[in-house]
């Protein structure tokens, strides 16, 4: 017998083939140069080629290859074209930033691409062999690269933290999946779902789904599994906290969202509950925590906290309202997080960071198109119209709402009130407050402003234009089933 | 004579299993583990799967096993015993509560499921040919992707490791 070989549908590979292409050449590249901004133009050059061929391939129809363990479809593109556009930001502030610091720039931008293949890996694939693979190329690379500036102290601490417990959460994400087999016989998401009446109930199932929280949970910083979060994110060097913030948790909540409201959606009735508490607990929890804070970069990885449980309470509703809804916020919160990272990066000076509340003061004066940034990014997250973030937690809570999840929406509105107490305390520090005598002088980083300007130009648009955005979102998670 | 061979096999290795996790000293800790997978390896052999055998001793008992042992030599954990003071304790006791409630679980499960659905193996289950049948074809993409895995793998140790200034 002659074994077939699967028939491949190449387009459906070309994003990942073409981002992993780029990290090689990019690592070779390394050897012959040590420049961080011809390796960040290079990088961001093929960025934006991968971005263009992945806008092109939009409109052709889904197609699933490797036995249907790999999908071209909507939903894949538009994460694939979430993290290009993440990636690119972050490459844009690297540049700038590398030179500060001792880090090899060569292998950091051949691990960024890594970590970007990983995360697309994840949002295509339709197997859970796959998407562990997948996580597995994204959280190695983002080990290494919160580790990479290896003379930082801190950053060894996160680099070793992160490890530790990642690894630990893979060992979750393992024994689930091999429950899910057990219990269904299959790794593909499709096969799981068609079987799973016959499952019902069964406890490996339940026993498989809850591993799968736990293993995710770990990944998007739900609380009880986000303890590692602001150790690490205060850490590692702040362009590798902006991946973390923004493209990790992304990847994670792409396969998360396509595990559950897609693979497990004929059992939502088993796993809303498990969901809605950990909604609830991670917006109180992280909300209440940044509000303690001192660090700016400690305060937003406790607000990143606070968006997964945003998040959390559209995949908790179920529907395919609530899948658009969470692809939608997970889209607003890449540029706002991104812009508010790019802003730290640009206060903060190598060696000796300023990340205190206090080296904000009279940031307005100082710098008035960083203090109008970082506003714009502060009244985004906290949900003020007409920003982006307003229509994200509308979006949210609305469908949260429509589908009777009415104790979840009041949590989350009157989480976004604690919110606003934090995020109002630094704009405080930044308008109303004196520059201090001996504020270090900014250093001029156009890559970086750069970043932060465009950043805050999406936050602003689709603020201004959601519908467009929502009815992307919509059409990109439709085109899962 | 294969029932007998597995129980006598089956008994080794829930002790050596045991001993893993009883054993106070690391390195004893670890010699066992290498015990507990070479029974193992043999369980595969009964069971016809040879080239998961051969693997198994390559890889766990061979690679794996090599580097736990170097890990806890270089960290000189040799003579130190671990600790068990009070608070120890009382976590082994909720760990084990743990452990007996899963296991409660798993032996409902298996009391409880049907044993007759089970399957025979086909033909050359675990042989060589059948590993690298079903590697190439159904699973060349997790293949493929383990290649890139193995790859930043490999640069990991590179960027984290390397002294600086060429």
């Amino acid at each position: 017998m002659i074994p077939t070989f699967p028939a491949i549908a190449w387009p459906a590979l070309l994003p990942i083939l073409m981002v992993s292409g780029l990290g090689l050449l990019l690592l070779g590249a390394g050897l012959y140069t040590d420049d961080e901004e011809t390796l960040g133009w290079g990088a961001l050059a093929g960025l934006i080629v991968a971005g263009i061929v992945t806008l092109v391939l939009v409109g052709g129809e889904s197609v699933r290859t490797f036995n249907g363990t790999f999908a071209l479809d909507g939903y894949a593109l538009f994460f694939d074209w979430l993290f290009i556009a993440a990636g690119a930001l972050i490459v844009l502030m690297s540049m700038g930033y590398l030179g500060e610091t001792d880090i090899e720039v060569g292998e950091y931008y051949a691990l960024l691409m890594f970590a970007l293949v990983g995360m697309m890996v994840m949002a295509a694939a339709t197997d859970l062999i796959v998407i562990f693979l997948g996580l597995e190329i994204m959280s190695i690379s983002v080990y290494i690269l919160v580790g990479s500036w290896r003379t930082q102290p801190r950053a060894n601490e996160a680099a070793l933290k992160y490890f530790l417990l990642g690894a630990f959460s893979t060992g979750f994400l393992l024994y689930g999946i091999a429950l899910i087999w057990g219990a269904t016989g299959s790794f593909r998401l499709d096969e799981i779902a068609a079987r799973l009446p016959l499952a019902d109930e069964s406890t490996l199932l339940l026993a498989g789904i809850a591993m799968l929280i736990i293993a995710f949970g770990f990944k998007v910083a739900a609380v009880p599994f986000h303890m590692w979060t602001p150790d690490v994110y205060e850490g590692a060097p702040t362009t590798v906290t902006a991946l973390m913030a923004v493209a990790v948790k992304s990847a994670a909540f792409a396969a998360f969202i396509r595990i559950f409201l897609w693979g497990l959606a004929p059992v939502h009735a088993d796993w809303w509950v498990v969901l809605w508490v950990l909604a609830a607990a991670t917006m109180t929890m992280g909300n209440l925590l940044a509000l303690a804070q001192r660090s700016v970069k400690r305060m937003l990885a406790y607000s990143s906290v606070a968006h997964a449980g945003y998040v959390l309470v559209a995949v908790t509703s179920g529907s395919a309202d609530g899948g658009a809804a969470a692809l939608f916020y997970l889209l607003v919160y890449m540029f706002m997080t991104v812009g508010a990272f790019g802003v730290v990066a640009a206060i903060g000076r190598a060696g000796e960071p300023l990340e205190n509340i206090e080296d904000y003061a009279g940031l307005a004066t100082r710098s008035p198109l960083l203090g109008a940034t970082m506003a714009i990014f502060m009244l985004s997250l906290m949900g003020m119209p007409p920003l982006a973030g307003f229509a994200g937690k509308f979006y949210v809570f609305s469908v949260a709402v429509q589908q009777d999840f009415i104790v979840l929406a009041v949590v989350g509105v009157l989480n976004s009130v604690v919110s606003a107490a934090y995020y109002i305390r630094l704009l405080v520090a930044m308008y109303m407050t004196p520059e201090p005598a001996e504020a270090p002088a900014l250093g001029r980083r156009p890559y970086l402003i750069a970043s932060i300007v465009i950043a805050a130009g999406f936050t602003v648009l689709i603020g201004v234009l959601p519908a467009l955005g929502l009815q992307v979102a919509r059409l990109s998670f439709l085109s899962m089933q | 004579m294969g029932t007998f061979a597995f129980l006598v096999l089956a008994a080794l290795l829930i002790g050596s299993a045991l001993a893993v996790v009883l054993h106070p000293n690391p390195v004893k800790s670890a010699m066992a583990l290498v015990a507990t997978l070479f029974l193992l390896a043999i369980v595969f052999v009964l069971l016809g799967a040879h080239m998961i055998a051969v693997l198994q001793i390559i890889v766990y008992t061979g690679a794996i096993m090599v580097l736990f042992l170097f890990v806890i030599m270089l960290l000189n954990l040799g003579d130190e015993e671990v600790p068990t003071e009070w608070p120890r304790v009382v976590l082994r006791g909720l760990a084990g509560m743990a452990g007996a409630l899963m296991a409660l679980q798993l032996v409902r499960l298996v009391a409880g499921a049907p044993l007759g659905r089970m399957v025979d193996a086909p033909e050359g289950y675990g042989g060589a040919l059948m590993v690298a049948r079903s590697l190439f074809t159904d699973y060349v993409l997790p293949f493929e992707l383990t290649g890139l895995l193995l790859l930043v793998a490999v640069i990991g140790p590179v960027v984290l490791a390397q002294r600086r200034g060429r």
